[in-house]
């Protein structure tokens, strides 16, 4: 049980939305997810846009207050805790590596501000060493240090934010789609390279992505968020093998497979309509008004996420019908 | 059904920068049958969709169609004018643009964009116009149309403007579309819905569609044809299958190998393909792959290889494939 490097209870993230002079409604962009991510793996979740991953991902390093429910690192609840000391343990790459690098600062002084910050370097010459080192880990050279972001291309700069993230030397990084804005054959190199630094230095990632190929190929364990909620969460093989929840199952059709020749006569479970706004979310069962089992129980009760295989964690009522 | 809708040859398309001219589309020929689906994949900065939006003489300031003609529904593009090209723009040939949000005019209402097209390009009056505009919503999947027909586009999720956008291009039953990556900022199942009726509108009018993409499970779905496009020319063009299954040029078998695929055992290493896209403004010599190729030869380095017919509509243009033929 040690093993649990980030665990998260009951957490809630609720943005309020004035409507009127008095009424407030509540964007329940995360409502009430447990789960917990061991030492050196990676945990990947998938949804569509407007799920709420990224609000669990910033939530969870604390980048905004949750709602309700507690975030523990290594056992230890950081929920009210000032982040300073965690800021080193725990880092994050964004999607758009155009926004996150300050287009005013060498490549030089963006990798070596959180040196800086934490005061990881005793003297100028091991600043140095670090930047070369770290600019090197990511397969950039030393050349580049001394350019501007602008000069870099999309893979280029992500390289650049992932060597910023690795210059505390973190525990942990939560990897916000961070190949979505990029060309396929340098998304490979950018999955290759957090594979490569995973292996070398144990870092523990949570992967945040939409596109369920690319989860399903760095991930250990994947959990599917539908509307704020976790409605599965397993290993990702069993995820991809055997899908029990219909949304599940439905994501998993709607992505084409290349290599399988069979391709047009599949028939593929299409959803019907759009995601609802997370301002009114559905009664009951978040999904059931896409979902084509739904039943009269599905509007009533919200179901519980409960464990129907070994690991296996799904939410819905009618788990043990199909 | 065998004639040729949309004929491009030698087309070369350049961008007369302060940097120096660059090349986006450099000798590329294509043809198009009636009917048919064409996958055009690439990386950006491909030229793909520059090269597309020469068949709607979309192409602007300081871009310029230097050599080579366009053929397409017995018009010449590259020598009509504004006036006649807003004619056909519309009516004989639309495009989906890539980012909804954007395209349509935040402005005016969704009905009064659709009913504009409709009156613009036909006799109709405002009411008959009316009266299709609500065919066309409902034929994207929409519901309460009339009401529908009033709201502005904030009002509308991605995948909802994104029909409205396809309702718009359809509505004149247009003899080609092009779907400038229509699909890539849409949710995974938003997507596949979306495919899934530009099929169904392609058999009911019999119309031909260019879809424009960098997602090969996109092609996979939908294409009949696919041309593999990288630095303005096209590289390697086929059937589906034959690219799919039976790629001939290192590119594309890269490309192929780049993509994470689901049936993959987990943590098999993806192959990138390594280094960056060329740079248009400074082309290599010879192959503009050669740089990034892992089994470049000398000769790849000093000149263009030609195209290389493979079978029947498969040719790829790689200097590999010449020397087999040679020993």
């Amino acid at each position: 049980m040690d093993n649990k490097l980030i665990e998260i209870k009951n957490l809630k993230k609720y943005f309020p939305v004035r409507e009127g002079i008095f009424a407030t409604n509540y964007i329940k962009a995360v409502d009430d997810v447990s789960l917990y991510i061991n030492k050196g793996e990676t945990f990947g979740l998938v949804g569509e846009s407007g799920c709420g991953k990224t609000t669990l991902g910033r939530t969870l390093l604390k980048l905004c207050q949750p709602t309700d429910g507690q975030i523990f690192y290594k056992g230890e609840d950081i929920t009210f805790q000032p982040m300073g000391q965690y800021r080193k343990k725990m880092q994050i790459v964004f999607q758009n590596p155009y926004a996150s690098l300050n287009p005013r600062m060498t490549v030089y002084d963006i990798i070596g501000e959180p040196i800086d910050i934490h005061r990881l370097a005793t003297s100028k010459r091991q600043r140095k060493e670090m930047i070369i080192s770290l600019l090197s880990q990511v397969g950039l050279n030393y050349e580049s240090a001394m350019a501007y972001p602008h000069e870099f291309s999309g893979g280029q700069r992500q390289r650049i934010v992932i060597a910023r993230a690795l210059a505390v030397e973190p525990d942990f990084i939560v990897c916000d789609e961070p190949v979505s804005s990029l060309d396929v054959s340098i998304q490979a190199q950018i999955i290759n390279m957090f594979e490569r630094i995973q292996e070398e230095r144990g870092i523990t990632y949570l992967f945040i992505s939409h596109d369920l190929s690319i989860v399903s190929h760095i991930s250990d364990r994947v959990g599917v968020m539908y509307l704020g909620k976790i409605v599965e969460l397993t290993d990702s093989k069993s995820l991809y093998s055997s899908p029990i929840h219909p949304y599940t199952q439905s994501l998993l059709s709607a992505i084409i497979k290349v290599d399988s020749k069979d391709n047009k006569g599949n028939k593929r479970l299409l959803l019907k309509g759009d995601i609802p706004s997370p301002l009114n979310p559905p009664s009951g069962c978040r999904f059931r008004t896409r979902c084509v089992y739904e039943k009269d129980i599905c509007i009533d009760q919200v179901p519980e996420l409960q464990e129907c295989r070994k690991e296996h964690f799904v939410a819905c009522h009618r788990v043990g019908e199909f | 059904m065998n004639s040729c809708i949309l004929d491009i040859r030698d087309l070369e398309i350049s961008f007369f920068t302060q940097a120096g001219e660059i090349k986006a589309v450099n000798n590329i020929s294509l043809q198009l049958k009636d009917g048919e689906v064409l996958g055009i994949v690439g990386e950006s900065g491909s030229g793909k969709s520059v090269a597309s939006y020469s068949i709607m003489g979309l192409i602007a300031e300081p871009g310029k169609i230097v050599n080579g003609n366009i053929r397409f529904n017995n018009h010449t593009i590259e020598t009509m004018g504004k006036k006649e090209l807003q004619k056909i723009r519309g009516k004989e040939v639309s495009i989906v643009f890539q980012d909804p949000n954007t395209s349509l005019n935040p402005l005016l209402s969704i009905g009064s964009q659709l009913i504009e097209v409709i009156i613009r390009h036909t006799n109709k009056t405002k009411k008959e116009a009316k009266e299709r505009a609500v065919e066309l919503l409902g034929l994207v999947g929409m519901n309460e149309v009339d009401k529908r027909l009033k709201q502005y586009p904030y009002e509308f999720s991605g995948g909802m403007l994104q029909r409205v956008m396809i309702a718009i291009a359809l509505a004149c039953e247009p003899k080609l579309l092009i779907a400038d990556e229509a699909t890539t900022a849409l949710d995974a199942t938003i997507q596949a819905q979306i495919l899934e009726l530009l099929l169904q509108i392609k058999k009911k009018n019999s119309m031909s569609i260019i879809m424009i993409t960098h997602d090969f499970s996109v092609i996979a779905n939908i294409c009949e044809k696919v041309a593999v496009m990288y630095a303005g020319r096209i590289i390697e063009y086929g059937k589906t299958e034959d690219i799919l299954y039976n790629p001939k040029h290192q590119y594309t078998m890269g490309l192929l190998k780049a993509t994470p695929n689901i049936n993959s055992h987990i943590h098999e290493k993806l192959v990138p393909i390594k280094g960056s896209p060329v740079d248009l403004l400074n082309p290599p010599l010879g192959c503009p792959f050669a740089p990034r190729c892992e089994k470049c030869m000398k000769i790849c380095l000093r000149s263009m290889p030609k195209n290389k017919v493979i079978s029947d509509d498969h040719y790829t243009a790689c200097w590999l494939l010449e020397k087999k033929l040679w020993s």
